[in-house]
């Protein structure tokens, strides 16, 4: 007689269990991706991010390993590691759970992880399969030989250095000192990376601010290829002769301008624009840039890759950098003098090692300057290639004819003028010394060399800020040609 | 009444022990799964897990077949299989918890044992209707005694002897269950006559309406006194359908909502922590709280479970470790985020089954008590089953009870055997042949 409410009962347990059974379907399955996706679940999120054993970064042999991934015992399945410590950390960036990730970490993040729609086929097979998820590998264009010279040659100095293939844009060079252990910044205790961090950001040395691609300077008479390049595009050839006084009045203005150290430059009362350059005459190409003028002075800065202000991007490339400085033409209007001053480096010109490697590669790869890279291709987890990143021209700043006869005044500078610190025997050097004066803090110039060898398809900049071991006394020639050198004399050995 | 002694037919017999035994494999099998996807190897501890559930399982199905013969062959394997995914997944979140509920597991099984061999007749238990009732009551309540009660996540639900501490409230409701069988059968006579009323409400006289109130009163005292939603609404719910198959009066179903919705309303106005779980019920997800205490731990379970998808992550490969109390309240969520939705269904599937064959049993139990005894014992599964993992998965404000033969629990593990044990029983004294109706 009770049946009639046990079948009711029934019924009414079958329609909670229902509702269960739809509940955990949305749950489970519908709504999965609403809940993996909410902020709230950031823990999970980093838990599944871990537990992909994420792609390696490899230098251009291949072999030397940049960043790679190691088993962790802890609740993150993989800790990402940096065999090489600081040498490279300007390169990979780092990979924190607690600050996220920089440099090639970020830009490649796609592949690394085996999101990208090349790698998806490895990918969907690891999952099929029930293996942990692996990523690719991004194999960069850097020279692991070169990039210790440049380490070993800067030493203790603070400083940037960046070599690039002309031919090609590939950049071989990317260092800057001091730097950071990214491995401090990628273990998995929270305590410890926050105390890394802590002590990097507030360090005085700002090691993670790279002066290879980040920091400006003014560049100094290294800016001289520039002006030169709109020199000669104006018509004005090597053999031209310039008034060759020591002091240059300024317009509309009392104040002057020196050569360094208030010398003449040798050649009597003319000079010719190779000469003025090989000497780095500043009364010469302060006349030269006055004679050009700030349109075509911009302009040709701007071919090359400047900018009037440092916000957006001219040359793109594969992680952040500033691109340098160079005001309009229009800025000039009111300030004649400036003009002047600006043809030297100086005033409101900013650079990088970058942006002046960028400049020695345009000159040396005919007048076409390459879009510079940082990553080659990218290999699958079976080592197979699914992504090549080829040469691109990001364009003409000079004439083929003006590239040759400024490599022709750059030979000269290392042959018998300022850079003779950068010759290599039966090596052909071009370069172009740098020694530019600064209001920031020290008295001390920054010491600047670029330079590119025809042979070795290579060209290189370097910076050293405050002059270096050198100090007051420094001089480009003397403190950041060596440096230079050292990468070519590397480049050579290889 | 006499019992006529029918042999079972070997069909019957064969289905208990391939039953029995699968429920060994399933156990045993996820248990070394945990150990394989957490560590790679086989657990060390394979010997001596594997036996309680081999030699308990089997020794629990010969004393069936001994002294419950014409019991179903489903009821015991299926609440094994649960208790075995339960162990896994507590082996998973903890070895210290796994050895811990190994214990209880063994102990669990030596009193379903026992039960079955010492009450040979669920009839018995019918004359000690008040003694049992008394004794239940004071289960229930002891937790308010001042020395001895202690609160534990904020619910004053445990009592500590020396070094143990134990819920005796879990045993409790099945006394209370097997007490309201027994009372209500001999008073539903008195009970389904209504005398007064208005329109199609017919209330019957007041001194038959005495055991409600009491009930009532009791489940309020148990949410005032011992802060225990769960178990409020669990005795609340036992008593209203029981009076209802009982009776078969659906006034006992309108005035029990009606009442139940006063006391939920009660509790909500009186009670911060009610209005906090209601709160956190309808907000867990919310970006703001979710890291506020209580709404973490229902998002956690959210994610775990999301996590977790059709197929989930595989034995202790998930992060389970992440939601709180996963090896007791929240072990619903950690299933679903190692098993996925494929092992959620699956649990409830089980208690699909469990709550299905106890109704069942309901049905061909040939006497009043039986009948009234197995729904009651069936009520406790299904309830409890649909409040902690309505709970867990936000369709309704979490109330923490443990879901049965899983969750992580000495004392529910235990009181759910001796449920079982019950169940058996009166499933053995069914009406023979009515289970064969098919064959």
């Amino acid at each position: 007689m009770m049946d009639r409410q046990l079948r009711r009962l029934g019924a009414a347990f079958l329609v909670l269990f229902v509702v269960l059974f739809a509940q955990i379907n949305y749950v489970q399955v519908f709504g999965a991706e609403r809940l993996a996706d909410n902020p709230a679940n950031a823990k999970r999120q980093l838990i599944a991010e871990y537990a992909v054993d994420r792609g390696e970064i490899v230098a251009n042999d291949g072999r030397t390993v940049l960043a790679r991934s190691r088993k962790s015992p802890g609740e993150l399945r993989y800790q990402r590691l940096y065999p090489q410590g600081p040498l490279y950390s300007g390169i990979t960036g780092f990979y924190s759970f607690v600050y996220g990730k920089t440099g090639l970490e970020n830009a490649y993040n796609d592949y690394l992880t085996g999101d990208a729609a090349e790698l998806l086929p490895q990918t969907l097979a690891d999952q099929v399969l029930g293996r942990p998820r692996r990523g690719g590998t991004v194999v960069t264009t850097i020279d692991p030989a070169m990039q210790q010279a440049a380490a070993g040659a800067l030493g203790a100095q603070e400083g940037g250095v960046v070599a690039i293939q002309p031919s090609t844009g590939y950049v071989r060079v990317l260092y800057s000192n001091p730097n950071y252990d990214p491995n401090l910044l990628a273990a998995q205790d929270t305590a410890k990376v926050t105390a890394a961090w802590k002590r990097l950001t507030s360090s005085p040395d700002n090691p993670m601010l790279s002066r290879a691609i980040s920091e400006l300077y003014p560049p100094g008479s290294t800016f001289k290829t520039v002006t030169s390049s709109a020199a000669l595009s104006a018509g004005y050839g090597p053999e031209s002769r310039w008034p060759n006084p020591h002091v240059l009045d300024l317009p509309q203005t009392t104040a002057t301008i020196q050569n360094f150290g208030g010398e003449y430059c040798p050649g009597g009362s003319q000079i010719t624009l190779i000469e003025a350059f090989t000497v780095s005459c500043n009364v010469v190409y302060a006349e030269v840039g006055l004679k050009v003028g700030a349109e075509k002075l911009a302009a040709q800065a701007h071919a090359f890759g400047f900018a009037p202000t440092t916000s957006g991007e001219t040359v793109p490339f594969d992680i952040g950098w500033s691109h340098g400085v160079f005001p309009d033409a229009s800025y000039f209007a009111d300030r004649l003098p400036e003009v002047a001053i600006s043809a030297i480096g100086q005033a409101q010109d900013l650079a990088n090692p970058m942006q002046m490697a960028l400049v020695a590669s345009a000159i040396a790869n005919q007048g076409v300057e390459m879009r510079p890279r940082l990553v080659e291709q990218v290999r699958d987890q079976d080592g197979r290639v699914v992504k090549t990143f080829g040469p691109e021209v990001y364009g003409r700043p000079i004439s083929s004819r003006v590239a040759a006869e400024l490599t022709q005044m750059m030979i000269s500078v290392v042959e018998h003028g300022t850079g003779t610190a950068a010759q290599i025997p039966g090596l052909t050097v071009a370069g172009k010394t740098g020694t530019a004066q600064h209001g920031t803090g020290s008295e001390n110039p920054h010491a600047w060399f670029v330079c590119f060898a025809p042979r070795l398809d290579l060209a290189v900049a370097v910076v050293v800020p405050d002059g270096g071991n050198l100090g007051s006394e420094a001089t480009g020639g003397q403190v950041a040609a060596p440096i230079a050198k050292a990468v070519l004399e590397a480049a050579l050995r290889g | 009444m006499s019992q006529i002694a029918v042999p079972e037919p070997r069909p019957r017999q064969a289905t208990a022990v391939a039953l029995t035994i699968l429920a060994v494999i399933l156990s045993v099998g996820a248990y070394v799964l945990v150990g394989l996807g957490k560590r790679g190897k086989v657990p060390l501890t394979l010997a001596l897990y594997g036996s309680i559930f081999a030699v308990g399982f089997l020794i629990a199905h010969l004393v069936i077949r001994r002294f419950a013969p014409r019991a179903d062959p489903a009821l015991f394997p299926t609440a094994g299989v649960l208790t075995g995914l339960g162990f896994a997944m507590i082996f998973r979140l903890s070895g210290g918890l796994a050895a811990e509920q190994a214990t209880w597991i063994a102990v669990g099984l030596l009193l379903f044992v026992i039960t079955l061999i010492v009450v040979r007749d669920h009839r018995q238990l019918d004359a000690y209707t008040y003694t049992i009732g008394l004794v239940g009551l004071v289960l229930l309540l002891l937790p308010i005694v001042p020395g001895i009660g202690q609160t534990i996540n904020g619910a004053r639900l445990w009592v500590a002897l020396g070094p143990f501490t134990f819920q005796p409230s879990e045993l409790g409701k099945v006394l209370i269950v097997v007490f309201l069988a027994s009372y209500l059968n001999a008073k539903r006579e008195l009970l389904a006559i209504g005398t007064s009323g208005v329109g199609p409400l017919r209330i019957p006289p007041l001194k038959h309406l005495a055991p409600l109130i009491v009930a009532w009163a009791t489940s309020l005292a148990v949410l005032f006194l011992e802060k225990d939603l769960g178990a409020s609404l669990l005795y609340f719910a036992i008593f209203v359908v029981l009076l209802w198959v009982a009776t078969g009066r659906a006034t006992y179903l309108v005035i029990g909502l009606v009442l139940f919705a006063a006391g939920a309303t009660m509790g909500y106005l009186a009670f911060g922590h009610v209005q906090l779980r209601v709160d956190i019920w309808l907000h867990a997800l919310d970006p703001n709280r979710v890291n506020a205490f209580g709404y973490g731990q229902l998002a956690q379970a959210q994610f775990g479970m999301a996590t977790g998808g059709l197929v989930g992550a595989g034995l202790g490969r998930g992060s389970p470790g992440l939601i709180p109390y996963a090896s007791t309240d929240f072990i619903f969520a950690a299933i679903g985020e190692e098993l996925g939705l494929l092992g959620t269904v699956a649990v409830l599937l089980l208690f699909v089954v469990l709550v299905g064959k106890g109704l069942k049993t309901a049905m061909e139990a040939r006497d009043g008590f039986g009948k009234l005894l197995a729904t009651g014992l069936t009520v406790i599964l299904a309830i409890q089953a649909f409040v902690i993992v309505g709970g867990v998965t936000r369709v309704i404000p979490l109330t923490g009870v443990t879901l049965p033969f899983v969750s992580y629990g000495g004392s529910s593990l235990i009181s759910n055997f001796v449920l079982l044990a019950l169940l058996v029983r009166v499933s053995s004294g069914r009406a023979p042949g009515r289970g064969r109706r098919l064959t």
